[in-house]
């Protein structure tokens, strides 16, 4: 993590991206999997593909391994436009979402088989392959057939034949969707460091935005073939570019209205006809009369049974309580109508809680907690 | 108890219509020729009690086998039937592989359909088939009428009663026996493969040979056995469609039975392409096993 503040060669105009993505379309007959897409992804990054089901991702990476033309645009890998570059003959590794493991190939011979096809010397691929098998630990398995693997095993041979040629971009698709939660996080730890270790470029796709967070140095977040928002995981989350970004990462409360000020940063939202406008920051282009959004996230939202001494205040009925165990969401229902969730660590045991069902509550939050997004 | 029944149906039949027949063919081969009905002898009298029935055992000797060999036509008859089959088993492949192949890559919507015109030919007598071949083949056939309108040949070519008919026979009377379990085993197989063959450094072609072939081979196996089995003795086909010296040795039992009346020479005949036949039987068991095996 210490070095993730230093990395950013996205900030830095004179480095040099890996991949560029410039105005790419792919269209299936008349459907376009793929939107008119702009992307830069720089050497050694870990960049993760967000987005929900069929929104492009699989079509994106596929355009990269070299299965699939795109329609409009280019594709630069290292500086040489990937038109007509079929899969083998480019520098990218791809782990398929089904796996696809030779079935007839033992674990060792799976593994094997890029190596066998590259200028590595057949003396130096049974130390390559074994590398691999410690590094997905699989050493005891490296005489099983495929069928003979659980689908954890399935997926970590499926990594390993990916990594063992070193590709300089390394394309995963939902690579730890088949592990259990523990397995699944020992294993993005591992990934960090490996690529760490090799320098490789990682582009993975994933369901699961928490993953996203933990191992990505970026995140592009699509939607239905367009790239909504590319940033880093904390600015994804802090200061997402959308509503649709906002509710896509994580939990938040939005409520709509008018923008009533704004100078810089600050800006001012009226909603509802007897609320007090609320303060927030914007970096969104608005003018005062614009209607606008303001997202804040449930735990920078607090809650008190006395009237706090903060601007943003709101008063409310406890509804619901949602008990997860190290926090807990209060769902708030404000007189109008308006539902809104705060969330607070459970530093203090459940019977020593002051608020419960039914309880009149104040829910506040500073001036720059929450944003103003374009509605 | 009823499990041991129904095991006890499939062994029934097999007694029935394998053990029982071979046994009589077995017999008869070891038995010397007569005229008289049936043409040959001992025959067993159970009625003259334990003598009689030593008498006859006595009697049965490997003499007919002895002349197999004595008599050149009957091996060459056989190494000429096995080089037939053979060769046809491997045109037959190189027919139908690409028709399976395009098959299991047509659209799922056509494939019911070509699947059913590969069988469509069983719903028409197989001797019928045969003879109309006849009329393809002969010298002024519609095969030799086509060529000699494009002008490839001026004169008509002799392709009936050769052995090039008799190939040609048995590649198309073979054919679905080859190409059903070759798409069997390639509609089986997941696209992904090759995709990740090809992302693993290989080209187009070698991605064919090293995982769409490869993963082919149980089908492949399959149908080479398929066709190579009834191909060995084969009658039909030599008969209508091949020459005088089309030497097979389906066709040398058949005239040994019915032309001779020599069964006991025409059953050791029998006996031997039987045994022949049980090594690639045995291989192509061992071929299903192996594919069970691998499919679990
Ligand atoms: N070969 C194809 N022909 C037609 N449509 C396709 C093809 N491949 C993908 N699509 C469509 O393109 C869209 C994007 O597919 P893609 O596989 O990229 O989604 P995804 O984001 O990977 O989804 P998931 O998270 O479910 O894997 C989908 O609507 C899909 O139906
Ligand atoms: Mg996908």
């Amino acid at each position: 993590m210490v070095n993730d503040t230093a990395f950013a060669p996205w900030d830095d105009p004179q480095a040099k991206p890996l991949i560029r993505f410039d105005g790419v379309t792919k269209t299936f007959g008349n459907f376009t999997a793929i939107d008119d897409i702009d992307l830069t992804i720089y050497p050694k990054e870990f960049f993760a593909l967000l987005g929900p089901s069929g929104c492009g991702k699989t079509t994106l990476m596929r355009m990269l391994a070299g299965f699939e033309e795109t329609t409009k645009g280019t594709i630069t890998i290292d500086g040489q436009n990937m038109a007509g570059v079929p899969a083998n003959k480019r520098a990218v590794n791809m782990m398929f979402q089904s796996y696809a493991l030779f079935p007839h190939l033992s674990v060792a011979d799976n593994l094997a088989f890029g190596l066998k096809r590259s200028d590595m010397p057949k003396s130096e691929i049974q130390g390559r392959v074994d590398e691999m098998l410690r590094l997905v630990q699989l050493q005891k398995f490296a005489k099983r057939k495929p069928h003979q693997l659980s689908g954890g095993q399935k997926q970590r041979v499926a990594l390993a034949r990916a990594l063992a040629k070193a590709p300089k971009l390394l394309l995963l698709d939902e690579p730890l969707g088949a592990l259990d939660k523990k397995l699944r996080q020992e294993t993005q730890f591992e990934l960090m460091d490996i690529q760490e270790k090799t320098g490789t470029t990682f582009v993975i796709v994933t369901h699961d935005q928490e993953e996203a967070m933990t191992v990505a140095s970026r995140i592009a977040v699509m939607d239905n073939g367009k790239i909504i928002q590319v940033d880093t995981p904390d600015r994804i989350y802090e200061v997402p570019n959308s509503v649709y970004v906002a509710d896509f990462i994580g939990d938040v409360n939005t409520i709509e209205g008018t923008v009533s000020a704004i100078s810089g940063e600050n800006a001012e939202l009226t909603w509802g006809d007897d609320t007090p406008a609320l303060r927030a920051t914007t970096s969104a282009d608005l003018t005062v009369g614009n209607s606008a959004a303001f997202v804040i996230r449930p735990e920078k939202v607090a809650i008190s049974t006395t009237e706090p001494d903060r601007h943003n205040r709101v008063q409310g009925a406890v509804e619901d309580i949602a008990y997860l165990g190290n926090l807990s969401t209060y769902f708030v229902r404000l007189p109008n109508g308006t539902l809104i969730k705060a969330q607070t660590a459970n530093d203090r045991r459940l019977s020593q809680r002051s608020i419960t069902w039914e309880d009149p509550v104040w829910l506040s939050w500073s001036d720059t907690a929450g944003i103003v997004l374009r509605g | 108890m009823s499990r041991r029944l129904l095991v006890l149906i499939p062994y029934l039949w097999l007694t029935a219509l394998f053990l029982v027949p071979f046994i009589i063919v077995l017999k008869i081969s070891l038995s010397d020729y007569a005229i008289s009905i049936p043409p040959y002898t001992p025959q067993l009298d159970i009625a003259g009690g334990w003598a009689a029935v030593k008498d006859f055992f006595t009697a049965l000797d490997l003499e007919n086998y002895w002349f197999l060999t004595e008599d050149d036509l009957y091996w060459k008859a056989y190494l000429s039937s096995l080089q037939i089959a053979a060769l046809s088993t491997l045109f037959t492949l190189i027919v139908a592989f690409p028709i399976a192949y395009g098959m299991a890559n047509a659209p799922d919507h056509w494939r019911p359909t070509l699947l059913m015109l590969v069988i469509l030919p069983f719903w028409t007598s197989f001797l019928i088939r045969i003879y109309a071949w006849i009329g393809i083949l002969s010298n002024d056939g519609f095969l030799n009428q086509l060529l000699q309108w494009i002008g490839l040949t001026s004169e008509p070519l002799t392709i009936l009663n050769t052995n090039v008919a008799v190939y040609i026979g048995i590649v198309y009377a073979y054919l679905p026996f080859m190409v059903l379990p070759i798409y069997s085993t390639l509609e089986k197989l997941d696209g992904s493969l090759l995709e990740a063959a090809q992302d693993l450094g290989c080209s187009r072609t070698s991605a064919f040979w090293l995982v769409t072939v490869r993963l082919a081979k149980p089908g492949i196996i399959a149908g080479c056995f398929l066709v190579f089995i009834p191909a060995l003795g084969e009658f039909v086909i030599p008969s209508l469609l091949g020459g005088s010296d089309t030497l097979m040795i389906g066709k040398v039992l058949w005239e040994e039975f019915f032309s001779n009346r020599d069964w006991p020479v025409a059953s050791a005949v029998a006996i031997i392409l039987l045994i022949l036949l049980i090594v690639p039987i045995v291989l192509f068991q061992r071929n299903e096993q192996a594919q069970r095996e691998a499919d679990q």
